[in-house]
């Protein structure tokens, strides 16, 4: 085989999985009067960095409520228990830190 | 993304921006490209109340924003007019790379990141196909899948995607069945973490010795073509197969880790141990051929031998070495194995595993504190999960256990030069049998 002759390999990556399109939640009109979660993922301190920003609120948006709420377990498993208070109480959510 | 599709809450989800790339572009592959991200300075872990308020006050160090601007338009602003969250790009695998020359598919391979920057074998179709030929299995069979964290979408592949891999590696058709079954273990050996955790693999049975495998001096080390090549092959297949392995998108391991060269890949020395094998202790029959996969592997603890006066209060050092996250694989060179028999009396792994994990402790109060154990298990213990929730009551002062009984692991390996021996901290994920993919 020379050096300047072409061979045909095959493509070692696997098979990606099909994307499928998700909607966003609509967007509230205003935070005055809602009640606004934030989720502490319990990773690297991030409830102390949500513990901030809750006070961040108190002092320039009264008008908010805020709900702080740590997750039921580790940020790897799903916590429905968690995702359904937040709909059924809340209106929004700020979930952190991820990383 | 769970609450803000699933549940219709408007959300806004806050990362360090040495995240960006790779938060943006899970929530792509998750159809979610238009996801409110807002970002802080990396890190978070450490800093006081009052350096975390300057970050709630300051700006996105990524758009230069404030942060709580971002934050309140997240939940406000309507999310039309965002182009870029219409994910429709096609996202097949093609059979074959566009011909091309030996030095020019070498340059693409390594420009793709298809290879770990040492060199390949370039996987022509008569090399797959010898490959192929070494298992029974169809080259369309799907193997498993597999994916570099938990947050990204697990990718899928075959018998001959497998072989591909193997050949790049440098690896012979006979060892194609140790190859398949690890890449059925779904098991990444190029796993997503900040740690830079790598893999380990034990081989055991059978398959070692016809493959002519070495679980002796030097069994850890590249000294041997079988361990070399097999455990190269679990990297490649494992970063191309889930779909890469890129710093800063697909793999975010903050220092990397050398271990990922090669997946700690050897076999037990079965025939110098004095204990029954790893994958009869995991339900095999010694005629049994299996590959045993552990994840997490980083910290590394070691001595020499096994002291008649002290030894025990060596191996709790050693114990207090480790991070608490992480459980402990004893690694013994054959004589050190022996000689936990003639000091500590353990005729059975069994005894040695329950002694370690009567041993291992530390007072409940330093446990609690390590930022792992805040990490992944604190919050588990919270909401009333054992053994930790009772250990969470107890005074700081107390001693506990530190690790679960049955996450501690003892593999024989070594040619017996001397007794040197040590704790790899890994955590066991699963044995496969090899035979079913021969």
């Amino acid at each position: 085989m020379s050096a300047a002759e072409k061979i045909s390999v095959l493509n070692p990556m696997g098979f990606a999985p099909k994307v499928v399109q998700k909607d966003l939640a609509p967007r509230l009109d205003t935070l005055d009067g809602k009640t606004v979660y934030l989720v502490d993922c319990r990773f690297d301190d991030s409830d102390l960095f949500l513990r901030q920003m809750q006070a961040w609120f108190a002092e320039h948006m009264p008008a908010v409520r805020t709900v702080f709420k740590p997750i039921s377990s580790v940020y790897l498993n799903d916590d429905p228990a968690t995702w359904e208070e937040i709909k059924a109480r809340g209106h929004a959510a700020i979930v952190g830190v991820g990383h | 993304m769970t609450i803000e599709a699933k549940y219709g809450v408007p959300t806004v989800a806050i990362h360090t921006d040495k995240f960006d790339r790779v938060v943006r572009s899970v929530a792509s592959v998750n159809g979610m490209a238009g996801l409110r991200q807002v970002f802080v300075p990396q890190p978070v872990m450490g800093k006081s109340a009052r350096e975390l308020r300057a970050y709630v006050d300051g700006k996105d160090p990524l758009t230069g924003r404030p942060v709580m601007q971002e934050v309140i338009e997240g939940l406000t602003a309507p999310p039309s007019g965002e182009g870029g969250d219409r994910i429709e790009y096609d996202r097949s695998t093609p059979r074959l790379v566009e011909p091309d020359t030996e030095e020019s598919l070498h340059r693409l391979f390594m420009e793709n990141r298809w290879t770990d920057y040492l060199p390949i074998v370039l996987p022509t179709e008569e090399r797959v196909a010898a490959m192929l030929a070494a298992t029974r299995r169809k080259p369309d069979e799907i193997v498993g899948r597999m994916r570099p964290t938990h947050f990204r979408e697990a990718w899928q592949y075959t018998v001959e995607k497998v072989a591909v891999n193997a050949v790049m590696a440098g690896a012979r058709p006979e060892y194609f069945p140790v190859i398949l079954a690890l890449a059925a273990t779904g098991v990444s050996a190029r796993g997503s973490t900040t740690s830079s955790m790598a893999a380990m693999a034990v081989v055991n049975g059978p398959i070692r010795l016809e493959i002519k495998m070495n679980a002796g001096t030097g069994a850890l080390a590249p000294y041997n073509h079988a361990n070399a090549t097999i455990g190269r092959a679990y990297g490649l297949l494992s970063q191309n197969l889930q779909g890469g392995s890129v710093p800063g998108l697909t793999y975010m391991g903050s220092q990397g880790n050398n271990y990922a060269y090669n997946s700690i890949t050897f076999p037990e020395n079965e025939e110098r141990s004095p204990w029954e094998p790893f994958h009869v202790q995991h339900g095999f029959r010694p005629s049994d051929s299996t590959v045993s996969v552990f994840s997490g592997c980083r910290g590394t603890a070691y001595t020499l031998g096994i002291r008649e006066k002290h030894w025990r209060e060596h191996v709790r050092n050693m114990l207090r070495g480790m991070d608490p996250h992480v459980p402990p694989v004893f690694v013994l060179d054959p004589i050190t194995a022996r000689q936990f028999i003639d000091r500590g009396g353990f005729t059975k792994k069994d005894a040695l595993i329950d002694w370690i994990y009567e041993n291992a402790q530390m007072p409940a109060g330093e446990y609690w504190d390590y930022q792992l154990v805040q990490n992944y298990i604190y919050p588990r213990a919270t909401f009333g999960e054992e053994p930790w929730a009772s250990k969470l009551k107890v005074a700081p002062d107390q001693m506990i256990q530190v690790f679960k009984r049955d996450d501690i692991h003892v593999v024989v390996v070594g040619g017996e030069t001397n007794g040197y021996w040590r704790i790899m901290g890994a955590t066991y994920a699963k044995t496969v049998s090899v035979d079913d993919w021969r």
